[in-house]
Protein backbone atom coordinates (compact mmCIF):
# COMPACT_ATOMS: atom_id res chain seq x y z
CA UNK A 1 0.00 0.00 0.00
CA UNK A 2 1.19 3.45 -0.80
CA UNK A 3 2.86 4.61 2.45
CA UNK A 4 1.66 8.11 1.80
CA UNK A 5 -1.87 6.86 1.82
CA UNK A 6 -1.72 5.54 5.36
CA UNK A 7 -0.25 8.66 6.80
CA UNK A 8 -2.24 11.06 4.66
CA UNK A 9 -5.56 9.34 4.43
CA UNK A 10 -7.26 12.70 4.63
CA UNK A 11 -5.14 15.42 3.13
CA UNK A 12 -6.17 19.04 3.49
CA UNK A 13 -3.99 21.34 1.46
CA UNK A 14 -3.93 25.08 1.79
CA UNK A 15 -7.67 25.36 2.28
CA UNK A 16 -9.42 28.65 2.62
CA UNK A 17 -13.12 29.20 3.06
CA UNK A 18 -14.82 32.52 2.42
CA UNK A 19 -18.55 33.07 2.57
CA UNK A 20 -20.44 35.77 0.72
CA UNK A 21 -22.82 37.49 3.06
CA UNK A 22 -25.07 40.52 2.53
CA UNK A 23 -22.53 42.49 4.56
CA UNK A 24 -19.62 41.53 2.35
CA UNK A 25 -17.33 38.53 2.24
CA UNK A 26 -16.52 36.71 5.44
CA UNK A 27 -13.39 34.63 5.67
CA UNK A 28 -14.09 31.72 7.98
CA UNK A 29 -10.91 29.69 7.48
CA UNK A 30 -7.47 30.35 6.06
CA UNK A 31 -4.27 28.38 5.47
CA UNK A 32 -5.56 25.06 6.68
CA UNK A 33 -2.97 22.34 6.15
CA UNK A 34 -3.75 19.10 7.88
CA UNK A 35 -3.38 15.41 7.26
CA UNK A 36 -5.05 12.58 9.08
CA UNK A 37 -3.63 9.06 9.07
CA UNK A 38 -5.74 5.97 8.57
CA UNK A 39 -7.23 4.72 11.81
CA UNK A 40 -6.37 7.94 13.60
CA UNK A 41 -8.75 9.76 15.91
CA UNK A 42 -8.44 13.52 15.51
CA UNK A 43 -10.31 16.08 17.59
CA UNK A 44 -10.97 19.62 16.36
CA UNK A 45 -11.32 21.99 19.25
CA UNK A 46 -11.72 25.72 19.56
CA UNK A 47 -13.99 28.50 20.69
CA UNK A 48 -17.36 29.08 19.07
CA UNK A 49 -17.06 30.61 15.65
CA UNK A 50 -13.58 29.29 15.00
CA UNK A 51 -14.74 27.42 11.93
CA UNK A 52 -14.42 23.87 13.21
CA UNK A 53 -17.85 22.89 11.91
CA UNK A 54 -17.02 24.61 8.62
CA UNK A 55 -13.88 22.50 8.38
CA UNK A 56 -15.83 19.36 9.13
CA UNK A 57 -18.39 20.24 6.47
CA UNK A 58 -15.54 20.69 4.01
CA UNK A 59 -14.17 17.26 4.82
CA UNK A 60 -17.68 15.84 4.53
CA UNK A 61 -18.04 17.46 1.15
CA UNK A 62 -21.16 19.35 2.15
CA UNK A 63 -19.41 22.55 1.04
CA UNK A 64 -16.60 23.14 -1.44
CA UNK A 65 -13.60 25.22 -0.43
CA UNK A 66 -13.07 28.63 -1.96
CA UNK A 67 -9.40 27.86 -2.21
CA UNK A 68 -7.25 24.78 -1.80
CA UNK A 69 -8.09 21.13 -2.07
CA UNK A 70 -9.20 18.29 0.19
CA UNK A 71 -8.28 14.72 -0.58
CA UNK A 72 -9.55 11.52 0.88
CA UNK A 73 -7.72 8.31 -0.02
CA UNK A 74 -5.93 10.21 -2.77
CA UNK A 75 -9.13 11.37 -4.42
CA UNK A 76 -10.52 14.86 -4.31
CA UNK A 77 -13.54 15.31 -2.09
CA UNK A 78 -16.10 16.53 -4.59
CA UNK A 79 -19.30 16.07 -2.63
CA UNK A 80 -20.90 14.32 0.31
CA UNK A 81 -21.14 10.59 0.38
CA UNK A 82 -21.59 7.62 2.66
CA UNK A 83 -17.88 6.87 2.68
CA UNK A 84 -17.45 9.99 4.79
CA UNK A 85 -20.36 9.39 7.11
CA UNK A 86 -21.46 12.23 9.34
CA UNK A 87 -22.92 12.09 12.82
CA UNK A 88 -24.74 15.37 13.29
CA UNK A 89 -25.14 17.31 16.47
CA UNK A 90 -28.90 16.99 16.20
CA UNK A 91 -29.03 13.26 15.60
CA UNK A 92 -31.03 14.03 12.43
CA UNK A 93 -33.04 10.85 12.56
CA UNK A 94 -36.15 10.82 10.42
CA UNK A 95 -38.98 10.84 12.94
CA UNK A 96 -41.41 8.87 10.81
CA UNK A 97 -39.10 5.88 10.48
CA UNK A 98 -38.24 3.43 13.21
CA UNK A 99 -34.65 3.16 14.40
CA UNK A 100 -34.20 0.05 12.32
CA UNK A 101 -35.53 1.80 9.23
CA UNK A 102 -33.34 4.84 9.84
CA UNK A 103 -30.20 2.72 9.90
CA UNK A 104 -31.48 0.57 7.05
CA UNK A 105 -31.76 3.66 4.86
CA UNK A 106 -28.01 4.12 4.91
CA UNK A 107 -27.25 0.43 4.64
CA UNK A 108 -29.53 0.03 1.65
CA UNK A 109 -27.94 2.96 -0.10
CA UNK A 110 -24.41 1.65 0.26
CA UNK A 111 -24.88 -2.09 -0.02
CA UNK A 112 -28.27 -2.40 -1.70
CA UNK A 113 -26.96 -3.06 -5.17
CA UNK A 114 -24.62 -5.83 -4.19
CA UNK A 115 -26.49 -7.60 -1.45
CA UNK A 116 -29.89 -9.09 -0.82
CA UNK A 117 -32.56 -8.11 1.69
CA UNK A 118 -31.54 -10.65 4.31
CA UNK A 119 -27.97 -9.42 4.30
CA UNK A 120 -29.02 -5.80 4.56
CA UNK A 121 -31.24 -6.70 7.48
CA UNK A 122 -28.42 -8.47 9.30
CA UNK A 123 -26.10 -5.50 8.71
CA UNK A 124 -28.67 -3.16 10.20
CA UNK A 125 -29.18 -5.39 13.20
CA UNK A 126 -25.43 -5.72 13.72
CA UNK A 127 -25.03 -1.94 13.72
CA UNK A 128 -27.79 -1.51 16.28
CA UNK A 129 -26.26 -4.25 18.42
CA UNK A 130 -22.92 -2.44 18.23
CA UNK A 131 -24.45 0.56 19.99
CA UNK A 132 -26.55 -1.61 22.28
CA UNK A 133 -29.94 -0.66 20.89
CA UNK A 134 -31.36 -3.95 19.65
CA UNK A 135 -34.31 -3.55 22.00
CA UNK A 136 -35.28 -0.19 20.56
CA UNK A 137 -35.02 -1.23 16.93
CA UNK A 138 -38.74 -0.93 16.27
CA UNK A 139 -39.34 2.26 18.17
CA UNK A 140 -39.57 5.67 16.59
CA UNK A 141 -37.13 8.47 17.54
CA UNK A 142 -39.92 10.20 19.39
CA UNK A 143 -40.14 7.28 21.79
CA UNK A 144 -36.49 7.11 22.84
CA UNK A 145 -34.17 9.35 24.85
CA UNK A 146 -31.62 11.84 23.50
CA UNK A 147 -28.69 9.56 24.22
CA UNK A 148 -30.37 6.68 22.44
CA UNK A 149 -31.12 8.88 19.43
CA UNK A 150 -27.50 9.89 19.20
CA UNK A 151 -26.49 6.23 19.39
CA UNK A 152 -28.79 5.43 16.49
CA UNK A 153 -27.11 8.25 14.58
CA UNK A 154 -23.75 6.63 15.27
CA UNK A 155 -25.11 3.23 14.30
CA UNK A 156 -26.39 4.64 11.02
CA UNK A 157 -23.02 6.17 10.26
CA UNK A 158 -21.05 3.05 11.18
CA UNK A 159 -23.41 0.68 9.38
CA UNK A 160 -22.31 2.23 6.11
CA UNK A 161 -18.72 1.15 6.87
CA UNK A 162 -17.39 4.59 6.02
CA UNK A 163 -13.77 5.32 5.30
CA UNK A 164 -14.01 8.23 7.68
CA UNK A 165 -16.38 8.93 10.56
CA UNK A 166 -17.08 12.63 10.94
CA UNK A 167 -18.71 13.78 14.13
CA UNK A 168 -19.95 17.30 14.76
CA UNK A 169 -20.21 17.78 18.52
CA UNK A 170 -22.18 14.54 18.70
CA UNK A 171 -22.56 14.55 22.46
CA UNK A 172 -23.05 18.29 22.88
CA UNK A 173 -26.77 18.08 23.39
CA UNK A 174 -26.59 15.41 26.09
CA UNK A 175 -26.21 15.55 29.86
CA UNK A 176 -22.82 14.83 31.39
CA UNK A 177 -23.53 11.28 32.52
CA UNK A 178 -24.95 10.15 29.19
CA UNK A 179 -22.10 11.89 27.46
CA UNK A 180 -19.54 9.96 29.54
CA UNK A 181 -21.26 6.70 28.76
CA UNK A 182 -21.37 7.36 25.04
CA UNK A 183 -17.74 8.44 25.00
CA UNK A 184 -16.79 5.10 26.53
CA UNK A 185 -18.93 3.28 23.99
CA UNK A 186 -17.35 5.23 21.16
CA UNK A 187 -13.89 4.34 22.41
CA UNK A 188 -14.83 0.66 22.41
CA UNK A 189 -16.40 0.83 18.96
CA UNK A 190 -13.49 2.68 17.41
CA UNK A 191 -11.11 0.16 18.95
CA UNK A 192 -13.04 -2.65 17.36
CA UNK A 193 -13.60 -1.12 13.94
CA UNK A 194 -10.30 0.79 13.60
CA UNK A 195 -12.23 3.69 12.06
CA UNK A 196 -10.64 6.95 11.08
CA UNK A 197 -12.47 9.61 13.05
CA UNK A 198 -12.53 13.39 12.94
CA UNK A 199 -14.56 14.83 15.77
CA UNK A 200 -15.49 18.42 16.48
CA UNK A 201 -15.84 19.18 20.15
CA UNK A 202 -15.62 22.00 22.60
CA UNK A 203 -15.11 19.70 25.56
CA UNK A 204 -11.43 19.52 26.57
CA UNK A 205 -11.76 16.31 28.57
CA UNK A 206 -13.54 14.63 25.72
CA UNK A 207 -10.83 15.63 23.29
CA UNK A 208 -7.97 14.40 25.48
CA UNK A 209 -9.74 11.17 26.42
CA UNK A 210 -10.77 10.10 22.94
CA UNK A 211 -8.26 11.37 20.43
CA UNK A 212 -4.77 10.61 19.18
CA UNK A 213 -4.23 14.19 18.12
CA UNK A 214 -5.94 17.41 19.06
CA UNK A 215 -6.08 20.14 16.44
CA UNK A 216 -6.53 23.41 18.27
CA UNK A 217 -7.93 26.22 16.20
CA UNK A 218 -7.49 29.94 16.64
CA UNK A 219 -10.43 32.23 17.06
CA UNK A 220 -12.49 33.29 14.09
CA UNK A 221 -12.86 35.04 11.73
CA UNK A 222 -10.02 33.93 9.46
CA UNK A 223 -9.32 31.11 11.86
CA UNK A 224 -6.47 28.74 11.23
CA UNK A 225 -4.81 25.84 12.96
CA UNK A 226 -3.11 27.16 16.07
CA UNK A 227 -1.43 24.06 17.42
CA UNK A 228 -1.56 20.33 17.07
CA UNK A 229 -1.06 18.30 20.20
CA UNK A 230 -0.24 14.61 20.01
CA UNK A 231 -1.85 12.56 22.77
CA UNK A 232 0.35 9.63 23.71
CA UNK A 233 -1.84 7.79 26.13
CA UNK A 234 -2.02 4.03 25.89
CA UNK A 235 -5.19 2.41 24.63
CA UNK A 236 -7.59 1.14 25.82
CA UNK A 237 -8.17 4.26 27.90
CA UNK A 238 -9.95 4.19 31.21
CA UNK A 239 -11.33 7.53 32.36
CA UNK A 240 -11.21 6.71 36.05
CA UNK A 241 -7.53 5.71 35.93
CA UNK A 242 -6.62 8.62 33.70
CA UNK A 243 -8.14 11.14 36.06
CA UNK A 244 -4.97 10.96 38.14
CA UNK A 245 -2.55 10.19 35.32
CA UNK A 246 0.21 12.76 35.06
CA UNK A 247 0.33 12.79 31.29
CA UNK A 248 -3.42 13.18 31.03
CA UNK A 249 -3.34 16.16 33.35
CA UNK A 250 -0.45 17.62 31.40
CA UNK A 251 -2.23 17.30 28.05
CA UNK A 252 -5.37 18.72 29.51
CA UNK A 253 -3.47 21.69 30.82
CA UNK A 254 -1.86 22.27 27.45
CA UNK A 255 -5.23 22.45 25.73
CA UNK A 256 -6.78 24.68 28.37
CA UNK A 257 -3.74 26.92 28.23
CA UNK A 258 -4.20 27.31 24.49
CA UNK A 259 -7.92 27.91 24.69
CA UNK A 260 -8.16 30.18 27.69
CA UNK A 261 -4.81 31.88 27.96
CA UNK A 262 -3.60 32.31 24.45
CA UNK A 263 -6.90 32.33 22.60
CA UNK A 264 -8.80 33.61 25.57
CA UNK A 265 -10.26 36.91 24.44
CA UNK A 266 -13.17 35.66 22.40
CA UNK A 267 -15.53 38.53 23.17
CA UNK A 268 -13.01 41.14 22.09
CA UNK A 269 -12.20 39.29 18.91
CA UNK A 270 -15.86 38.93 18.04
CA UNK A 271 -16.42 42.64 18.62
CA UNK B 1 -84.83 16.93 27.50
CA UNK B 2 -82.30 19.14 29.28
CA UNK B 3 -83.72 18.52 32.77
CA UNK B 4 -83.12 14.77 32.60
CA UNK B 5 -79.33 15.13 32.91
CA UNK B 6 -79.46 16.97 36.24
CA UNK B 7 -79.82 15.11 39.47
CA UNK B 8 -83.14 15.31 41.33
CA UNK B 9 -83.09 18.28 43.71
CA UNK B 10 -84.25 16.17 46.65
CA UNK B 11 -81.04 14.09 46.91
CA UNK B 12 -78.55 15.47 49.42
CA UNK B 13 -75.38 16.64 47.81
CA UNK B 14 -71.95 17.54 49.15
CA UNK B 15 -69.86 19.81 46.94
CA UNK B 16 -67.67 17.75 44.63
CA UNK B 17 -64.50 19.46 45.80
CA UNK B 18 -64.74 17.97 49.25
CA UNK B 19 -65.20 14.40 48.04
CA UNK B 20 -61.47 13.70 47.96
CA UNK B 21 -60.99 14.71 51.58
CA UNK B 22 -63.80 12.57 53.04
CA UNK B 23 -63.51 8.85 53.66
CA UNK B 24 -64.68 6.56 50.88
CA UNK B 25 -67.73 5.38 52.83
CA UNK B 26 -68.86 8.92 53.53
CA UNK B 27 -68.28 9.87 49.94
CA UNK B 28 -70.40 6.97 48.72
CA UNK B 29 -73.26 7.98 50.99
CA UNK B 30 -73.11 11.62 49.97
CA UNK B 31 -73.13 10.97 46.25
CA UNK B 32 -76.26 12.22 44.52
CA UNK B 33 -78.46 9.89 42.53
CA UNK B 34 -77.88 10.59 38.85
CA UNK B 35 -80.73 9.66 36.58
CA UNK B 36 -79.68 7.79 33.49
CA UNK B 37 -76.03 7.39 34.53
CA UNK B 38 -75.90 3.74 35.61
CA UNK B 39 -72.13 3.31 35.56
CA UNK B 40 -71.46 5.85 38.27
CA UNK B 41 -74.06 4.53 40.74
CA UNK B 42 -73.12 0.88 40.29
CA UNK B 43 -69.46 1.75 40.77
CA UNK B 44 -70.13 3.36 44.11
CA UNK B 45 -72.12 0.42 45.48
CA UNK B 46 -69.79 -2.29 44.22
CA UNK B 47 -66.47 -0.70 45.08
CA UNK B 48 -66.67 1.91 47.78
CA UNK B 49 -62.91 2.28 47.64
CA UNK B 50 -63.15 3.59 44.11
CA UNK B 51 -65.89 6.10 44.92
CA UNK B 52 -63.35 8.90 44.86
CA UNK B 53 -62.68 8.44 41.14
CA UNK B 54 -66.13 8.42 39.43
CA UNK B 55 -67.31 11.85 40.65
CA UNK B 56 -64.20 13.46 39.19
CA UNK B 57 -64.70 11.73 35.86
CA UNK B 58 -68.30 12.85 35.76
CA UNK B 59 -67.29 16.37 36.63
CA UNK B 60 -64.93 16.48 33.68
CA UNK B 61 -67.71 15.09 31.54
CA UNK B 62 -70.16 17.81 32.57
CA UNK B 63 -67.53 20.47 32.08
CA UNK B 64 -67.23 19.34 28.52
CA UNK B 65 -70.91 18.82 27.73
CA UNK B 66 -72.57 21.69 29.61
CA UNK B 67 -70.98 24.79 28.05
CA UNK B 68 -71.80 23.82 24.43
CA UNK B 69 -75.36 22.92 25.47
CA UNK B 70 -75.64 26.28 27.18
CA UNK B 71 -74.35 28.01 24.07
CA UNK B 72 -76.91 26.24 21.99
CA UNK B 73 -79.62 27.16 24.49
CA UNK B 74 -78.65 30.83 24.21
CA UNK B 75 -78.97 30.59 20.44
CA UNK B 76 -82.43 29.03 20.73
CA UNK B 77 -83.55 31.76 23.12
CA UNK B 78 -82.37 34.56 20.83
CA UNK B 79 -84.00 32.81 17.92
CA UNK B 80 -87.32 32.54 19.76
CA UNK B 81 -87.15 36.23 20.59
CA UNK B 82 -86.53 37.15 16.96
CA UNK B 83 -89.38 34.92 15.83
CA UNK B 84 -91.77 36.41 18.34
CA UNK B 85 -91.01 39.94 17.25
CA UNK B 86 -90.87 39.20 13.54
CA UNK B 87 -93.59 40.55 11.31
CA UNK B 88 -92.39 38.79 8.18
CA UNK B 89 -93.05 35.27 9.34
CA UNK B 90 -89.70 34.26 10.74
CA UNK B 91 -90.33 30.74 12.05
CA UNK B 92 -89.87 29.92 15.71
CA UNK B 93 -87.59 27.10 16.86
CA UNK B 94 -90.58 24.89 17.49
CA UNK B 95 -91.95 25.32 13.99
CA UNK B 96 -88.56 24.62 12.48
CA UNK B 97 -88.25 21.51 14.60
CA UNK B 98 -91.62 20.27 13.40
CA UNK B 99 -90.66 20.98 9.80
CA UNK B 100 -87.34 19.23 10.32
CA UNK B 101 -89.16 16.11 11.47
CA UNK B 102 -91.13 16.16 8.24
CA UNK B 103 -88.08 16.76 6.08
CA UNK B 104 -85.93 14.08 7.70
CA UNK B 105 -88.67 11.51 7.84
CA UNK B 106 -88.18 10.90 4.15
CA UNK B 107 -84.79 12.27 3.17
CA UNK B 108 -84.40 10.21 0.04
CA UNK B 109 -87.61 10.76 -1.86
CA UNK B 110 -87.44 11.76 -5.48
CA UNK B 111 -90.29 13.37 -7.36
CA UNK B 112 -88.34 14.51 -10.33
CA UNK B 113 -85.02 16.32 -10.85
CA UNK B 114 -86.01 19.53 -9.09
CA UNK B 115 -87.84 18.04 -6.16
CA UNK B 116 -85.71 15.64 -4.18
CA UNK B 117 -85.23 14.73 -0.57
CA UNK B 118 -82.63 16.53 1.51
CA UNK B 119 -80.51 13.39 1.57
CA UNK B 120 -80.15 13.38 -2.21
CA UNK B 121 -79.37 17.07 -2.23
CA UNK B 122 -76.62 16.74 0.31
CA UNK B 123 -75.16 13.80 -1.53
CA UNK B 124 -75.25 15.67 -4.82
CA UNK B 125 -73.40 18.58 -3.28
CA UNK B 126 -70.86 16.31 -1.67
CA UNK B 127 -70.30 14.59 -4.96
CA UNK B 128 -69.52 17.86 -6.69
CA UNK B 129 -67.25 18.91 -3.87
CA UNK B 130 -65.53 15.56 -4.02
CA UNK B 131 -64.88 15.81 -7.73
CA UNK B 132 -63.75 19.42 -7.74
CA UNK B 133 -61.67 18.96 -4.66
CA UNK B 134 -60.17 15.71 -5.90
CA UNK B 135 -59.09 17.37 -9.13
CA UNK B 136 -57.68 20.30 -7.20
CA UNK B 137 -55.66 17.92 -5.01
CA UNK B 138 -54.42 15.94 -8.00
CA UNK B 139 -53.17 19.13 -9.67
CA UNK B 140 -52.39 21.30 -6.67
CA UNK B 141 -50.30 19.00 -4.53
CA UNK B 142 -47.76 17.99 -7.18
CA UNK B 143 -47.63 21.63 -8.29
CA UNK B 144 -46.94 22.62 -4.68
CA UNK B 145 -44.09 20.11 -4.51
CA UNK B 146 -42.55 21.43 -7.69
CA UNK B 147 -42.89 25.06 -6.65
CA UNK B 148 -41.44 24.36 -3.21
CA UNK B 149 -38.52 22.35 -4.51
CA UNK B 150 -37.39 24.52 -7.39
CA UNK B 151 -36.73 28.17 -6.75
CA UNK B 152 -37.23 29.08 -10.39
CA UNK B 153 -40.74 27.67 -10.53
CA UNK B 154 -41.51 29.42 -7.30
CA UNK B 155 -40.53 32.76 -8.80
CA UNK B 156 -42.51 31.95 -11.90
CA UNK B 157 -45.79 31.11 -10.26
CA UNK B 158 -45.93 33.09 -7.03
CA UNK B 159 -47.12 36.33 -8.67
CA UNK B 160 -49.83 34.39 -10.51
CA UNK B 161 -50.97 32.69 -7.35
CA UNK B 162 -51.04 35.95 -5.42
CA UNK B 163 -53.07 37.52 -8.20
CA UNK B 164 -55.67 34.80 -8.56
CA UNK B 165 -56.03 33.71 -4.98
CA UNK B 166 -58.16 36.58 -3.63
CA UNK B 167 -60.69 36.31 -6.45
CA UNK B 168 -64.13 35.34 -5.16
CA UNK B 169 -65.29 31.93 -6.32
CA UNK B 170 -68.46 33.38 -7.69
CA UNK B 171 -66.50 35.47 -10.17
CA UNK B 172 -65.16 32.24 -11.64
CA UNK B 173 -68.61 30.79 -12.11
CA UNK B 174 -69.61 32.62 -15.32
CA UNK B 175 -66.37 31.52 -16.94
CA UNK B 176 -67.17 27.97 -15.96
CA UNK B 177 -70.64 28.24 -17.43
CA UNK B 178 -69.22 29.68 -20.61
CA UNK B 179 -66.52 27.08 -21.11
CA UNK B 180 -68.26 23.98 -19.83
CA UNK B 181 -71.77 24.89 -20.90
CA UNK B 182 -73.46 23.14 -17.99
CA UNK B 183 -74.34 23.76 -14.35
CA UNK B 184 -72.65 20.66 -12.99
CA UNK B 185 -69.24 21.04 -14.64
CA UNK B 186 -69.32 24.77 -13.98
CA UNK B 187 -69.88 24.14 -10.25
CA UNK B 188 -67.07 21.59 -10.20
CA UNK B 189 -64.79 24.05 -11.99
CA UNK B 190 -65.59 26.68 -9.40
CA UNK B 191 -64.74 24.31 -6.57
CA UNK B 192 -61.52 23.35 -8.34
CA UNK B 193 -60.28 26.89 -8.87
CA UNK B 194 -61.02 27.92 -5.31
CA UNK B 195 -59.78 24.95 -3.36
CA UNK B 196 -56.55 24.57 -5.30
CA UNK B 197 -54.80 27.59 -3.79
CA UNK B 198 -54.50 26.49 -0.16
CA UNK B 199 -53.19 23.14 -1.31
CA UNK B 200 -50.54 24.57 -3.62
CA UNK B 201 -49.37 27.18 -1.14
CA UNK B 202 -49.32 24.97 1.93
CA UNK B 203 -47.54 22.15 0.14
CA UNK B 204 -44.95 24.56 -1.25
CA UNK B 205 -44.34 26.04 2.19
CA UNK B 206 -44.04 22.56 3.63
CA UNK B 207 -41.41 21.62 1.08
CA UNK B 208 -39.45 24.79 1.79
CA UNK B 209 -39.66 24.15 5.52
CA UNK B 210 -38.14 20.67 5.43
CA UNK B 211 -35.44 20.91 8.08
CA UNK B 212 -32.02 21.31 6.47
CA UNK B 213 -30.77 18.57 8.79
CA UNK B 214 -32.86 16.03 6.92
CA UNK B 215 -31.63 17.30 3.59
CA UNK B 216 -28.05 17.03 4.86
CA UNK B 217 -28.74 13.45 5.83
CA UNK B 218 -30.05 12.87 2.32
CA UNK B 219 -26.88 14.38 0.88
CA UNK B 220 -24.50 12.40 3.08
CA UNK B 221 -26.38 9.21 2.34
CA UNK B 222 -26.41 10.19 -1.31
CA UNK B 223 -30.06 9.24 -1.67
CA UNK B 224 -31.65 9.15 -5.10
CA UNK B 225 -34.18 11.85 -5.94
CA UNK B 226 -36.99 9.32 -5.67
CA UNK B 227 -35.88 8.20 -2.21
CA UNK B 228 -35.58 11.83 -1.12
CA UNK B 229 -39.13 12.39 -2.29
CA UNK B 230 -40.67 9.34 -0.66
CA UNK B 231 -38.64 9.03 2.51
CA UNK B 232 -37.94 12.62 3.40
CA UNK B 233 -39.96 15.20 1.47
CA UNK B 234 -43.33 13.52 1.48
CA UNK B 235 -43.55 12.55 5.17
CA UNK B 236 -42.11 15.89 6.20
CA UNK B 237 -44.55 17.86 4.05
CA UNK B 238 -47.58 15.77 4.97
CA UNK B 239 -48.71 17.87 7.95
CA UNK B 240 -48.58 21.05 5.87
CA UNK B 241 -50.36 19.30 3.04
CA UNK B 242 -53.13 18.14 5.32
CA UNK B 243 -53.57 21.68 6.64
CA UNK B 244 -53.95 22.82 3.06
CA UNK B 245 -56.48 20.07 2.46
CA UNK B 246 -58.48 21.07 5.52
CA UNK B 247 -58.58 24.69 4.42
CA UNK B 248 -59.50 23.65 0.90
CA UNK B 249 -62.37 21.46 2.02
CA UNK B 250 -63.73 24.25 4.17
CA UNK B 251 -63.59 26.64 1.24
CA UNK B 252 -65.04 24.08 -1.16
CA UNK B 253 -68.03 23.40 1.03
CA UNK B 254 -68.66 27.12 1.35
CA UNK B 255 -68.37 27.65 -2.36
CA UNK B 256 -70.63 24.83 -3.46
CA UNK B 257 -73.60 26.29 -1.64
CA UNK B 258 -73.12 29.66 -3.31
CA UNK B 259 -72.48 28.14 -6.71
CA UNK B 260 -75.54 25.96 -6.52
CA UNK B 261 -77.71 28.87 -5.54
CA UNK B 262 -76.76 30.51 -8.79
CA UNK B 263 -76.81 27.55 -11.11
CA UNK B 264 -79.73 25.55 -9.78
CA UNK B 265 -80.30 21.90 -10.52
CA UNK B 266 -79.61 19.72 -7.52
CA UNK B 267 -77.71 20.21 -4.33
CA UNK B 268 -78.14 21.76 -0.95
CA UNK B 269 -77.44 25.27 -2.26
CA UNK B 270 -80.09 24.88 -4.88
CA UNK B 271 -82.47 23.65 -2.21
CA UNK B 272 -81.86 26.79 -0.16
CA UNK B 273 -82.68 29.03 -3.08
CA UNK B 274 -85.65 26.95 -4.13
CA UNK B 275 -87.15 27.05 -0.64
CA UNK B 276 -86.61 30.82 -0.60
CA UNK B 277 -88.59 31.09 -3.78
CA UNK B 278 -91.33 29.07 -2.11
CA UNK B 279 -91.03 31.20 1.02
CA UNK B 280 -90.35 28.11 3.12
CA UNK B 281 -88.09 29.88 5.58
CA UNK B 282 -88.20 26.95 8.00
CA UNK B 283 -86.54 24.79 5.34
CA UNK B 284 -83.87 27.42 4.79
CA UNK B 285 -83.01 27.33 8.47
CA UNK B 286 -82.93 23.55 8.36
CA UNK B 287 -80.61 23.79 5.39
CA UNK B 288 -78.32 26.09 7.37
CA UNK B 289 -78.02 23.52 10.10
CA UNK B 290 -77.45 20.71 7.62
CA UNK B 291 -74.73 22.67 5.82
CA UNK B 292 -73.03 23.51 9.10
CA UNK B 293 -73.24 19.93 10.31
CA UNK B 294 -71.80 18.41 7.15
CA UNK B 295 -68.98 20.97 7.18
CA UNK B 296 -68.26 20.08 10.79
CA UNK B 297 -68.15 16.38 10.06
CA UNK B 298 -65.81 16.90 7.08
CA UNK B 299 -63.46 19.01 9.18
CA UNK B 300 -63.51 16.49 12.01
CA UNK B 301 -62.69 13.59 9.70
CA UNK B 302 -59.78 15.49 8.20
CA UNK B 303 -58.36 16.42 11.59
CA UNK B 304 -58.47 12.76 12.56
CA UNK B 305 -56.69 11.89 9.35
CA UNK B 306 -54.10 14.56 9.99
CA UNK B 307 -53.32 13.40 13.52
CA UNK B 308 -52.70 9.91 12.20
CA UNK B 309 -49.89 11.18 10.04
CA UNK B 310 -48.27 13.91 12.03
CA UNK B 311 -45.57 13.54 14.59
CA UNK B 312 -46.32 16.85 16.23
CA UNK B 313 -49.64 18.15 17.48
CA UNK B 314 -52.23 19.23 14.95
CA UNK B 315 -53.99 22.24 16.39
CA UNK B 316 -57.72 21.87 15.77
Amino acid sequence: MNPNLTSKFIDIQNVEQTFKTPKGSFQALRDIDLSVAKGEFVALIGHSGCGKSTLLNLIAGLTRPTHGVLLCADREIAGPGPERAVVFQNHSLLPWLTCHENVHLGVERVFGKAEGKAQLKSRTEAALALVGLTAAAHKRPGEISGGMKQRVGIARALAMEPKVLLMDEPFGALDALTRARLQDELLAIVQRTHSTVVMVTHDVDEAVLLSDRIVMMTNGPSATIGEILRIDLARPRNRVELAEDRDYVHYRKAVIDFLYTRQGHVEKAAA
Amino acid sequence: MVSAVFHSPSASRKPLASVTTTSPVQAAAARPVFVGVPDATSASTERPGAAIRPPRDLRAFWLRVLPPLLGFAVLVVIWELIALRSTTGFPSPLKVWQQAVVVFSDPFYSKGPNDQGVGWNVLASLQRVGLGFGLAAAVGIPAGFAIGRFEFLSRMFNPLISLLRPVSPLAWLPIGLLVFKGANPAAIWTIFICSIWPMVINTAVGVQRVPSDYMNVARVLNLSEWKVLTKILFPSVLPYMLTGVRLAVGTAWLVIVAAEMLTGGVGIGFWVWDEWNNLNVANIIIAIFVIGLVGLVLEFLLIRLATLFTFEEVKA
